[in-house]
């Protein structure tokens, strides 16, 4: 496949093997934080770490849409769907993710709920249009990435007059969870970021600035191919070795300095920040999410179809959150296995492809074996 | 009173039992499916076979869209369980019929359907010698389920069974996998886009037959449907109590399936196939069996894709294209596209 092939060249893998093998200094660790589930997947998938000397680790960021869902959020849609007669769109990655008594959308479809899994924005649209006697709400999740196509979606939806369209918006952005887990009580020990990949197609590379000079760690923006991530550790460990605290892009095939102006513009229009917003694993963070502005008002859910969720405890066993913050792998957690598998999730990092759970189940070989509690790599 | 295909629609009435289901069986299936067997009329078919054990298999088909790029949901519903049957190393020879109708459902497409079974059939060198038909009300099918049981006869000398892979024998895969589960998504409602790819949908029969021929002491052969080429290895390794080690690089995925898997963030080794075949083999067989898949037209790009090695945790591990190593898990629910 053209423009991706050249991405995943076994050969050019060696060779950068090869120069980070060489530029690594033996006196110390290289503890690097891959940001986005895309990266920890293309880690696992292709068997990068396997290329790496032993003291480059990398930790697992908390970049994955669904995982920092919180259960409250997912809670409220299923009280929407209980209280309003409603058609709700979604992407298909939301659709198994466990709620309140592991109830997930899947479950509340096969209940009766009237719940559709959409591809695109574009989808939601055509089925409001095709059911214009019937509420129809998009859940749009998703970091910035996704968030433009979301006002684009809401854009039409006032163009054309389609009153029975409306979104649920629980859009995050980036920079908060990147000052969130930077700046915890107890910062996770990282030395250097991969930063995000289609995030910053859209925001570009500069929101990052900040937090490399603030914080003291070189942040290397990267793509999501095996090659992309390599190459990004190996640009994280000569800045690491150089004492530079900036930000660099590997990715400049996608990413510029200043990202997408017009895609920014149209958040802009569309979107304003929350004063806050709970984030699964990071808790309550001021400024991190984005609502639907007044002007489009009519085609915000939460304003046409309110509801009051409880107040929700995460499975207290489950250790999504440390391991969303980076504290924790996921072979620390006791349901890893036990009960908490792909097939049967009981958090959000083993339900999508791109969290660090299912990673590890499906592509590292974790398992417990019978008569022994501490996992192993079988497939090592 | 005459049936009218061309314009009419099924009704309650077509499933009653009564004059108009007998219009339906006579101007519809027993146009196209009639044989000594149909003929009699008969509540059960009657039918000699040759010496040897028999076996049996039943499959039933809710495909959507029922017309794809490559086959539609009758000639499906015959490959089903003619291959199912195929996969014991028998020679399939009769199949059984069952339609679930919707009430509304264009007598002109199941004509379609039907013509297509009955093309199916006689590829497959196999007879329809019994059936059934039903209509449900409106709303509560998805215009027309088919259920298929097929009958085969199994030489004395042939053992395939999926529990019989041994370490240190060879995993043959007959050709390029995703085929189908690309060519239904690209027609699925919300889904569509533009592909060449056709369904590989095909009867392995006359296949199976030559290897048979070839090597009657093949020890494994399953074609690898739902759940794609990763599920039905895991299902071999667990029933037969051992791992597997195969190589990315030996699989063969069109180029439009990956591009395809790759736009929605699938996977080609958890897409459906509906023409392909795995076979585990000794290693002195393997390169007899594999001349002999080479020579068939449904196989000619078969490849060895790995061999059975011996593991407690009955893992399929795979080499990575990037040089890498992982494990190739069971699929776990529908693939669902991926989010960014």
């Amino acid at each position: 496949m053209k423009y991706l092939d050249e991405f995943r060249d076994q050969n050019q893998a060696h060779n950068i093997a090869a120069a980070i093998a060489n530029e690594t200094r033996p006196d110390r660790d290289y503890r690097i934080m891959e940001f986005c589930g895309g990266h920890t997947h293309a880690i696992f998938r292709y068997g990068v770490q396997d290329l790496m000397p032993n003291n480059v680790q990398f930790v697992h960021g908390p970049g994955c849409p669904v995982c920092v869902l919180p259960i409250a959020r997912l809670e409220a849609v299923m009280q929407m769907l209980r209280q309003y007669h409603i058609i709700l769109c979604t992407y298909g990655d939301m659709m198994r993710v466990p709620g309140v008594n592991r109830r997930s959308l899947l479950q509340a479809r096969a209940e009766g709920a009237d719940i559709r899994m959409v591809y695109s924005t574009t989808d939601a649209l055509q089925i409001a249009r095709d059911h214009s006697t019937q509420a129809v709400v998009f859940f749009a999740i998703g970091f910035e990435t996704t968030t433009p196509a979301t006002a684009v979606a809401i854009k039409q939806a006032q163009a054309e007059g389609l009153k029975n369209f409306s979104v649920m918006s629980n859009h995050v952005l980036t920079p908060a969870a990147l000052g969130a887990i930077l700046n915890a009580e107890q910062p996770v020990a990282i030395d250097g970021l991969l930063g995000p990949s289609h995030v910053s197609s859209i925001i570009g590379s500069q929101p990052y600035e900040h937090f490399a000079q603030h914080y003291q760690k070189p942040i290397v923006v990267a793509g999501f191919e095996p090659l992309d991530v390599m190459q990004s550790t190996l640009m994280c460990i000569r800045l690491l070795n150089q004492g530079r605290n900036i930000v660099e892009n590997e990715y400049t095939r996608v990413v510029t300095h200043a990202g997408n102006r017009k895609a920014q513009a149209l958040i802009q229009d569309v979107f304003e920040i929350r004063d806050t917003f709970e984030w699964r694993g990071l808790g309550q963070l001021k400024n991190s999410a984005l609502q639907i502005r007044q002007t489009f008002a009519e085609f915000d859910a939460e304003r046409r179809f309110p509801v009051e969720p409880d107040v929700l405890k995460e499975n207290k066993a489950c250790e999504c959150p440390a391991i969303l913050r980076g504290q924790k792998r996921p072979t620390d957690c006791k349901l890893f296995g036990n009960g908490c598998t792909p097939a049967s999730p009981i958090g959000s990092c083993m339900v999508s492809s791109e969290g660090a759970c299912a990673a590890y189940w499906s592509y590292a070989g974790f398992r417990v074996p019978a008569n022994n509690k501490q996992y192993e790599n079988l497939s090592g | 009173m005459k049936l009218n295909i061309k314009n009419g629609k099924i009704d309650m009435s077509h499933g009653s039992g009564g004059r108009a289901s007998a219009l339906l069986i006579e101007e519809l299936f027993l146009k196209y499916l009639n044989n000594d067997w149909l003929a009699q009329r008969n509540d059960s078919a009657t039918f000699n076979i040759d010496a040897g054990r028999m076996v049996m298999s039943t499959d039933a088909h809710v495909i959507s869209p029922l017309f794809f790029p490559g086959g539609d949901i009758g000639s499906l519903a015959v490959y089903g369980s003619v291959n199912d049957v195929a996969m014991s190393g028998a020679k399939p020879l009769y199949l059984s019929v069952s339609f679930i109708l919707e009430e509304g459902f264009a007598l002109c497409d199941l004509e379609c359907i039907v013509i297509s079974m009955a093309q199916a059939a006689k590829d497959c060198a196999v007879n329809i010698v019994c059936g059934d038909t039903k209509v449900v009300e409106r709303g509560k099918g998805d215009g027309v389920f088919i259920s298929t049981t097929g009958v085969g006869v199994l030489p004395q000398d042939v053992n395939i069974c999926g529990s019989k892979a041994q370490v240190g024998d060879i995993i043959i895969l007959s050709g390029s996998i995703g085929d189908h589960g690309v060519a239904i998504l690209s027609k699925r409602e919300n889904l569509q886009f533009e592909t060449t790819i056709e369904s590989d949908s095909a009867a392995l029969n006359h296949l199976v037959a030559d290897m048979v021929n070839a090597v009657p002491q093949i020890h494994c052969l399953r074609d690898p449907t739902r759940g794609g080429l990763a599920t039905t290895l895991n299902e071999i390794a667990t029933q037969s109590a051992v791992g597997m080690h195969i190589h990315e690089t030996a699989i063969p995925v069109k180029a439009e399936v990956a591009a395809a898997c790759e736009l929605l963030g699938l996977d080609p080794l958890y897409m459906a196939n509906e023409g392909k075949l795995i076979a585990i083999c000794a290693r002195a067989d393997a390169e007899t069996l594999l001349c002999v898949m080479r020579d068939h037209p449904l196989a000619k790009h078969s490849s060895i894709i790995g061999e059975i090695v011996a593991d407690k945790h009955r893992l399929v591990q795979m080499h990575t294209a990037f040089g890498g190593q992982r494990i190739v898990d069971y699929l776990n629910a529908d693939p669902l596209p991926r989010i960014c």
